[in-house]
């Protein structure tokens, strides 16, 4: 199995890594970067568990291979709280009880911030529509909802 | 419940507290099973059969064992040297932990590679070599009982055929007179389909054995770690696993819903891998083998029947069922009967005579069952009486709700022995239907299903009025290999006034840690931020059987309330003996005793647990704790009314769920917040099976349906935004009069959806349409009734 030097920006550090070509990126993320807030709960790209930030954009890092992420810029649910304060949404989720075991949240999250990084005010079809690709199956859904609309009002009103 | 009895900075009982466990998860900070890694730790991939049935001619593992990495490929033969490659079941019969004869399911473990990296592990899968014979296979459970079915239990000597069980409950003989003398009787067959709780967390372990303590280690999806212990100790005693050497850790639960309950197979290969190399070994399955393998919930083929008077007083019911358990009687069920809980049937009626059976049949399907989020076989029996109360409304031409109201057990009737045995504890059911129909506007919606049908719309509006049933158990009805079902709790309060607070329970979502620190707030007054909740070590909690049939609040929760009111007896008497009084003279309010008459004589409950270490009275011992451990004298019966809207399109014949009512009574509610996610949640597993979810088989048993691109959970699209409410009536048994809550909602809402739907379509001649109901089942339908457009 041939092996790859890679580069790439993680939470704002940047990491250099050999990787195999078929190592993939949730992979990289929790067991070599030791970041194990991002959670595997299917791969095969439907559960959203593994949710992460590429280059601004939410996508399942299940089925990103490590190597395709050379040079990008990685955001994962460690890299949401800045200077020990809470992402918008992180709070909404803890004020909304928009989360119950909590294994399906971080990439919950991750895709709630995409969607409020381009649109503040979005209707609540727009959330349903946008966090479809993450499956909860604890919560029902609405109280994410109401998570994610509740960081919205947050958002546009800093 | 009224107003909360303590402050908010206390946060007794009735506060909607923020959970206390969330800071961890929304930083990406949760333990699970998967993110723990220890120095060594060796990685477990499990080679699968293709086969539902297949005799194992031989098993190749040489080309595995030459990829570098690969340490050991374990078959059957290997556990065969220390008798371990059959376990005991639940249910007193036996599953393979790796065949060593033949296989059957499909995806049946057959092998297990056990490698220095994931990949690897995975690559000396693909490399080991099985020859297979395959042998003929039983899917359908009514052909496994035909006299020329296969035997497929050929380990057991005497079976000759392929029944496991027949129960059955009830007056025959007086169920079969109520129901001739009857007006009124109604058939209906039904099938409960084989599905999957998929929780996001699969399962998985590390087993981590300590050659030179002995000590096994296992960190483990489990919901229930005390008994897996025990079970460790009994089934591998023999090969040196002694019980005081084991410790089940169950971190952080990514859901668990029942299907964390058993041991499966994976858990006990890599246990034995551990032992036998001396390293830690992990194991996590894939999305595949999670729905492939693990236990199924569900698959029964009811027949039911009612009988009625005229006006539609029900007299009598009548259910026979065949039960599909796979090829073993695997069932994660801690009762004493083999249809678990089904005997809950009779609902919410004043039914006189009932009689049910239940026959139980080895399939070639994986063994099981689990309850899918709710007491064992209760989503079964509701979704039977609900579905078949209203093929009666529609057999009489009576209105749904009406035919309800007319026979539900009356308010004054509780306690009500029902025809089945069980002693309902509390109800009120008229309350809960009122108050759904009122927030429902039920007149004004079948005025609108009336335009409508009259301008050719589907709509449906209907009704579930459950009870459940829930909380086990008491140790007459239940135990799990003769451990009684209580729980417990051990109770610490710190110099300071602080607690620490130790379950034998193990939340996977539920929010034990706020929960419980609200019960302990509302007994002592001590703030529920200042009580730490611990559970899911078996080396430091009390020894309990685990969170499962919403037991915590019923079992573990009674057990703190009581734990918390034995250290408040023994602060009365050090409060007595700071203020100089005869204990008798002391009154209680929420964090504080105080001298009858003089309230300014007090001390609070911090001040009299310094005194407990620093100044306790002469001849008591030092230090304030205590534990309960509480066998409940019942279970827990709480009920709601559920009414669901529904729009079917004649297009696609797409079922969309408009509005969901849900009213349900938990009695006392504990924290208002978590209960309503409790039941948002359960909604959406109740709406999961009624139209999206089932594993279903081909005839040579091949799964259809096991992966997540087969298998739809529900997303937040088709979920609709939940209208929750709720009415009160307290458990008269239990010590805060609270009952459980977590399922509640997966029993009451497949019936409120399945019945709309046959509203929507009853006009056509209608009277049942099988769960789930696809687009494409409903497209059919129409099509048959020339309404497709």
């Amino acid at each position: 199995m041939s092996r790859h030097d890679i580069q790439l920006s993680v939470n704002g550090a940047t990491h250099r890594v050999q990787v195999e070509s078929r190592l993939l990126l949730v992979h990289l993320l929790r067991e070599n970067l030791r970041l194990t807030g991002t959670h595997i709960g299917c791969d095969t790209t439907h559960c959203g568990a593994c949710t992460v930030l590429l280059d601004g954009d939410p996508v399942k890092s299940c089925t990103v291979l490590a190597v395709q992420a050379e040079g990008s810029q990685i955001t994962t649910v460690e890299g949401l709280e800045q200077d020990g304060k809470l992402h918008p949404v992180q709070e909404a989720f803890w004020e909304n009880h928009g989360l119950q075991c909590g294994y399906c949240t971080p990439g919950m999250m991750i895709t709630g911030c995409a969607l409020l990084a381009r649109d503040k005010n979005p209707s609540e079809a727009q959330i349903r529509e946008a966090i479809s690709g993450n499956l909860c199956r604890c919560t029902g859904y609405s109280n994410i909802v109401k998570a994610i609309q509740s960081a919205a009002e947050h958002l546009r009103q800093q | 419940m009224s107003e909360p009895r303590t402050s908010p900075e206390v946060c007794g009982m009735g506060h909607s507290m923020k959970r206390k466990e969330d800071p961890r998860f929304i930083r990406g900070k949760g333990n699970y099973v998967d993110d723990i890694q220890l120095p060594g730790m060796l990685h477990m991939d499990i080679v699968r059969s293709p086969f539902a049935h297949a005799k194992i001619k031989s098993i190749d593992a040489s080309k595995a064992l030459k990829i570098p990495g690969v340490l050991a490929v374990i078959t059957g033969e290997t556990l065969a040297k220390y008798n371990l490659h059959w376990m005991p079941t639940l249910m007193s019969d036996t599953q393979m932990v790796l065949p060593t004869e033949k296989v059957m399911y499909q995806a049946q473990e057959v092998a297990a590679v056990i490698a220095t990296d994931r990949y690897v592990a995975a690559d000396g899968v693909e490399a080991v070599e099985v020859d297979y014979e395959p042998l003929p296979v039983v899917v359908d459970p009514f052909k496994a009982l035909a006299p020329d079915a296969p035997v497929l239990r050929t380990d057991k000597k005497d079976k000759k055929d392929n029944r496991i069980f027949h129960w059955q409950a009830g007056d025959r003989a007086a169920t079969d007179k109520a129901f001739a003398e009857s007006d009124v009787v109604v058939k209906q067959d039904m099938y409960i389909p084989r599905i999957h709780v998929a929780s996001i967390e699969t399962c998985g372990c590390v087993a981590d054995f300590d050659r030179v303590s002995g000590k096994l280690t296992v960190y483990m999806t489990t919901q229930a770690p005390h008994a897996v212990r025990t079970v460790f100790a009994l089934v591998a005693g023999h090969v040196g696993l002694s019980e005081e050497k084991i410790r089940i850790i169950s971190p952080d639960i990514g859901g668990g819903f029942g299907g964390k309950v058993p041991v499966y197979p994976g858990y006990v290969i890599a246990v034995a891998a551990s032992v036998v190399i001396g390293k830690p070994v992990k194991w996590v399955e894939d999305r595949m083998e999670n729905l492939q393998a693990d236990s199924f919930a569900r698959d029964y083929h009811i027949h039911a029947e009612l009988a009625a008077k005229k006006d539609g007083t029900m007299t009598a019911l009548r259910i026979k069922t065949l039960a599909d358990h796979g090829y073993a009687d695997a069932a994660a069920n801690p009762s004493k009967f083999p249809a678990g809980l089904f005997s809950i049937c009779t609902g919410s009626y004043a039914l006189k005579h009932a009689f049910a059976e239940v026959d139980g049949v080895y399939t070639n399907k994986p063994p099981g069952g689990i309850a899918y989020r709710c007491s064992f076989r209760v989503t079964e029996a509701v979704h039977c009486i609900e579905r078949i109360t209203d093929v009666l409304a529609q057999e009489l031409k009576m209105d749904p709700a009406e035919l309800r109201l007319k026979n539900f057990i009356p308010p004054e009737k509780f306690p009500w022995k029902s025809a089945l045995g069980w002693e309902y504890d509390s109800g009120n059911y008229p309350a809960a239907l009122h108050k759904a129909m009122e927030i429902v506007g039920y007149e004004a919606l079948r005025k609108e299903q009336a335009e409508k049908r009259a301008r050719g719309e589907l709509m449906g509006i209907c009704i579930s009025s459950f009870t459940e049933i829930v909380g086990a158990g008491p140790s007459k009805q239940f135990d799990i290999l003769g451990l009684k079902m209580f729980d417990s709790c051990e109770l610490r309060i710190h110099p300071t006034g602080k607690a620490l607070a130790r379950f034998g329970t193990k939340s996977q979502g539920q929010g034990h840690e706020t929960t419980y620190a609200q019960i302990i707030a509302e007994e002592l007054g001590i703030p529920a931020a200042q009580v730490q909740v611990e559970e899911g070590d078996t080396d430091t909690a009390p020894y309990g059987l685990g969170t499962y049939a919403s037991r915590s609040t019923p079992t573990a929760g009674a057990a703190g309330s009581l734990a918390a009111r034995k250290v408040r007896e023994k602060a009365k008497q050090i409060a007595a003996h700071l203020l100089e009084c005869s204990p008798d003279d002391l009154v209680w309010e929420p964090g504080k005793f105080s001298v009858k008459g003089a309230p300014s004589r007090s001390k609070t409950i911090q001040e009299i647990a310094l005194a407990a270490y620093t100044n306790h009275p002469q001849g008591m011992e030092a230090g304030l704790e205590a534990v309960s451990y509480y066998d409940p004298p019942n279970l827990t019966f709480p009920f709601g009314s559920y009414i669901a809207v529904v729009d079917i399109d004649r297009g696609t014949g797409q079922v969309k769920v408009r509005r969901f009512v849900a009213v349900d009574d938990c009695g006392n509610i504990i924290n208002p917040m978590i209960v309503d996610g409790q039941i948002h949640g359960g909604l959406a597993m109740g709406l999961a099976p009624a139209l999206l979810e089932e594993i279903s088989y081909d005839d040579e048993g091949n799964i259809t349906g096991g992966s997540f691109m087969d298998y739809l959970l529900p997303t937040a699209v088709e979920t609709p935004s939940w209208e929750t409410a709720k009415t009160v009536t307290p458990s008269p048994h239990h010590p805060f009069g609270a009952k459980g809550v977590g399922e509640s909602a997966t029993v009451g809402a497949p019936p409120a959806i399945a019945n709309a739907v046959v509203d929507a379509l009853a006009h056509l001649g209608v009277r049942h349409v099988e769960i789930p109901i696809t687009p494409e089942k409903v497209w059919r339908l129409l099509k048959e009734k020339g309404l497709a457009e």
